[in-house]
């Protein structure tokens, strides 16, 4: 890694504070055309036939089991799930939370990373913010299907209807259907506009005839004018910052679920920012799943490059133990309060009949990302590619942890018992797995899965003020941190 | 050959970086055109200034469309579960609604706590909507069609070309006058482009 401090000479701005060289983020000095070339060449040449080999066992899985399964479910009733009287959520909301924590990372990634200014998200928040749609897509299954008689699902919106009935506002589960589909609709709209310029990069490469067509209309006519761009930077920043309270507030509103609940182990306050830190994990998680082989089939090694997958191995690691030491303070306070049903909430979380899950969860979650304190693991994709999968298994672990251990062993005694799911549920989760795979080879095959323009940006020569040694007396070799240009402007 | 009358729409020339295109806006803009655009692949840090725009309007409107989202929240969840609006009968009886007490809620103002997830949601939402329109107003798109997409250089402006565009509809536009400007301010392939009229 090529870190360097360049102590320039006295210029007639004073004296130079020595800045830390900034890694490169597209390597081997790729050009605006070698960029573009790349890119598009994902969606413009034929598919590897490993996009295939992967393509057709996801659509079949996602068509048998979210098709099928369905069916069954809608044809039954949902008497087809292994959901018991007391056991009301199973794996049905387990996975509603799991694939909605995943996005997050999406969001993350090109919200309030843009938002803080770290130019490294260009390189994956496309892709990341696909991945948040298709995990929006399979989350709404759960709860839409979940309600039961699935054609009366629109009560959930406030239409006014002939029965003058409306929907409890103050009921959290509400709240849910609002952040949730308004989650979606912004994070399709962030992900839509950000896409325009790229659209008609596409387009321009285009021979005439359908495609063509397809990619003029939904490129809209953009023609890369300056007047255009002045507009859209600020639609781009509104909407990163209109994004970044609305992820937090999202699984905030998950986890009022159940935190506004009375039942022991549910009605705790730490839970929304442990929500949230949790989904970022999991998100970031399958962003490197799933990133770590496109961009070894596609050759974006240039610009996905290891720097950005060494950022990301440290956010896991962050998250991850901010998530570790939630996990510990839910323990210590069950001990600590003294409040007794909380207590034996979680002696049966570490010893009652799901302990399984609580070691898997604890194990893939808390134990698992740090060994990305060390850097060679952090370098290796292999260990990076195993530790995803184990954040991916534990995340999925910890909701069910949270949601079947906990109603398994409510107040009364008489009521426990023990959940297991049903094969129409299995077929269901597997199926919404094979759905977003096929759904994000489906991206990668029609859209760009890099963002073009956004990339072109950070390469040094997009300065305007790149070459005008005026400015820059060591010829743009240090650049000069902001605090000090803007002290030597104002002197 | 086309029998269509052809309508100039303007000059088009490229520059060769970033930093050309920079120096030469800055150039067009202190010669006074007033109907003139550059072309860039990314957004250019800067520009805007050397092109003497203005900041965007848009967050006004997106102001406006939050504003607008939180009160149809608030009007939505205080008319179907509480008694505010009971000064105003018709608008009750309009709407029709049986508030109850839930939740250990009253069904009046003091419940307001419980609405403000919803309120903060439909801020949201309704920005998003106003940046989305917004901005597509104000980038006057869609359009299926633009005289620029005649040229056959323009292309390169969504790759890797840099370009200004000179328009005929601006009063300081001459023929030959501005094809030697754009050529004095350091422009090549300097392209007269037509529209079909």
């Amino acid at each position: 890694m090529a870190h360097a401090t360049h102590t320039a000479d006295e210029t007639r701005q004073g004296p130079k504070i020595p800045v830390l060289e900034r890694e490169k983020l597209i390597l081997n000095n790729r050009s605006y055309h070698w960029i573009t070339d790349r890119i598009c060449g994902v969606l413009e040449n034929k598919q590897p036939a490993v996009w295939w080999m992967l393509f057709v066992p996801s659509a079949l899985i996602a068509l048998i089991g979210v098709v099928g399964g369905l069916s069954i479910l809608v044809s039954t009733g949902v008497g087809v799930w292994g959901m018991t009287n007391t056991v009301f959520w199973g794996w049905d909301i387990t996975n509603f939370v799991f694939w909605i924590g995943i996005g997050h990372a999406g969001t993350l990634i090109s919200a309030i990373l843009f938002l803080t200014r770290q130019n490294w998200r260009t390189s994956i928040n496309r892709a990341a913010e696909a991945m948040t749609i298709f995990a929006v897509c399979c989350a709404g299954i759960f709860p839409a299907f979940h309600v039961g008689r699935v054609w009366f699902a629109w009560f959930l919106a406030p239409i006014p209807n002939a029965n003058a009935v409306w929907q409890n506002f103050k009921s959290p589960l509400l709240w849910d259907v609002f952040a949730v589909s308004t989650y979606f609709t912004i994070s399709l709209i962030f992900w839509y506009l950000g896409m325009v310029p790229d659209l008609a990069t596409i387009r321009d490469r285009c021979k005439p005839g359908l495609r063509k067509l397809l990619y003029g209309i939904f490129s809209m006519g953009w023609r890369g004018g300056n007047r255009q761009w002045s507009h859209y930077e600020m639609a781009y920043l509104l909407l990163a910052a209109l994004s970044t309270p609305l992820v937090l507030s999202v699984h905030s509103v998950v986890s009022f679920d159940f935190a506004t609940s009375i039942v022991p182990g549910w009605h705790t306050t730490i839970f929304p920012p442990y929500f949230v830190a949790g989904a970022i994990f999991g998100g970031f998680a399958m962003v490197l799943t799933i990133m770590i082989p496109a961009r070894f089939i596609y050759g974006l090694q240039d610009m996905i490059t290891m720097k950005h997958i060494d950022n990301m191995a440290k956010i896991i690691l962050l998250t991850g133990t901010i998530v570790g030491y939630a996990y510990l303070m839910e323990l210590f306070v069950a001990f600590y309060s003294g409040a007794q049903y909380e207590a034996a909430a979680f002696k049966y979380r570490l010893v009652g009949p799901y302990w399984w899950a609580y070691v898997a969860m604890m194990s893939c979650n808390v134990l698992s990302p740090q060994v990305f304190w060390f850097k060679w693991c952090r370098e290796n994709l292999w260990v990076v590619m195993a530790v995803c999968m184990c954040v991916n298994v534990g995340m999925w672990f910890e909701r069910f942890v949270i949601i079947v251990t906990t109603l398994a062993r409510m107040f009364l005694p008489g009521d426990w018992a023990y959940y297991r799911a049903s094969p129409v549920e299995i077929m269901l989760f597997v199926g919404t797995i094979g759905m977003f795979l096929a759904l994000f080879l489906l991206f990668l095959r029609f859209l760009p899965c890099i963002n073009i323009a956004e990339v072109k940006w950070t390469l040094p020569e997009a300065d305007p003020h790149h070459d005008d040694h005026h400015d820059h007396p060591d010829h743009g070799v240090a650049k000069e941190a902001a605090y000090q240009h803007e002290l030597t402007t104002k002197a | 050959m086309s029998t269509t009358r052809k309508r100039v729409y303007g000059y088009l020339a490229e520059f060769k970086s970033a930093s050309a295109l920079y120096k030469a806006a800055e150039k067009v803009r202190d010669a006074g055109f007033r109907r003139w655009d550059c072309y860039s692949p990314y957004p250019i840090h800067g520009l805007d200034k050397a092109m003497g725009l203005k900041r965007s309007i848009l967050p006004w409107f997106v102001f406006f469309g939050g504003m607008t989202g939180t009160a149809t929240a608030f009007v939505l969840a205080t008319l179907t579960q509480t008694d505010v609006w009971s000064f105003m009968p018709w608008l009750e009886k309009a709407a029709e609604t049986y508030p109850t007490v839930v939740q250990g809620k009253p069904t009046n103002i003091f419940t307001v706590p419980a609405f403000f997830p919803i309120m903060f949601e439909l801020t949201i939402l309704f920005s998003g909507f106003t940046v989305l329109f917004g901005v597509l107003a104000l980038m006057k798109l869609p359009r299926l069609n633009h005289p620029l997409f005649a040229s056959n250089q323009f292309h390169r402006a969504t790759d890797d070309g840099f370009f200004i565009a000179l328009e005929a509809r601006d009063s300081k536009f001459s023929p030959a006058g501005t094809r030697s400007f754009l050529e004095e301010i350091g422009g090549a392939n300097i392209e007269l482009v037509e529209e079909e009229d």
